[in-house]
């Protein structure tokens, strides 16, 4: 498992696909999930050009590490990779990737899906916003991943 | 005692400091006591959240000789 809190840009499947050469044994796993957030143009009902991202370096590593640890301890998982990134970016980065492997799928997915979700309900971090208006913001909160707790698709409000 | 408190984010903003030390002369003082004293004239906001030695906790949490307090927004990362 490795989790890493960086500033410079990446590129997820790049990382992924290093990570797997370098710490994942061939033929052991049977599933690769990876989740990667990327910065939208739009939140809130507002025109985003540009997005700060803070963070309490080592609280932040301390926190997914104990996240990943979690769902380690409770899905039959192989090995799990995160990346975060703070500080700068720009719309279209890769802010965040989380990887995956696992025998079965049910378990990559299941993980995945949790280090994810809890990620972002405890590591801290905060996104300040530029808008095209030219106003600063701080993102009071996430926005409801409207399949979050639905095993269903499309179960989206508008 | 000696306790390192850090602001992050908005909380920053609204203190004009993002850290400083604070000298305190007993013991067993709790969080709610420590913002009592960086922020005299303001409670502190309902929806804070609080770190002492990077773990989150509340505002009864006791105190102790060189902790580092955070005090910060819900967090928005991911």
């Amino acid at each position: 498992m490795k989790v890493i809190v960086q500033e410079q840009a990446f590129d997820p499947y790049k990382e992924t696909s290093a990570y797997e050469r370098e710490h994942v044994p061939v033929g052991k796993h049977g599933a690769v999930v990876t989740f990667v957030g990327t910065m939208r143009d739009f939140n809130d009902g507002h025109d985003v050009t540009t997005m700060y991202l803070e963070h309490y370096p080592n609280m932040t590593e301390r926190h997914i590490e104990q996240v990943c640890q979690e769902a380690l301890d409770k899905w039959d998982v192989d090995d799990a990779l995160v990346l975060h990134r703070y500080g700068e970016m720009t719309i279209g980065d890769p802010i965040v990737l989380v990887a995956v492997w696992s025998a079965h799928r049910a378990h990559a997915f299941d993980a995945c899906r949790y280090i994810i979700n809890y990620l972002k309900e405890r590591a801290p971090f905060w996104k300040r916003e530029s808008t095209q208006a030219g106003e600063q913001r701080w993102v009071e909160h996430n926005t409801e991943d409207p399949g979050v707790n639905s095993q269903g698709a499309k179960q989206r409000s508008a | 005692m000696k306790i390192t408190v850090r602001y992050f984010a908005n909380m920053r903003d609204r203190m004009g400091r993002a850290e400083e030390s604070v000298a305190l002369t007993d013991g067993g003082v709790t969080v709610e006591e420590l913002w009592a004293k960086v922020s005299p004239n303001a409670p502190l906001p309902t929806n804070v959240l609080i770190a002492v030695n990077m773990e989150y906790t509340d505002a009864a949490h006791p105190l102790k000789d060189g902790d580092e307090v955070a005090f910060f927004p819900p967090v928005t990362g991911g």
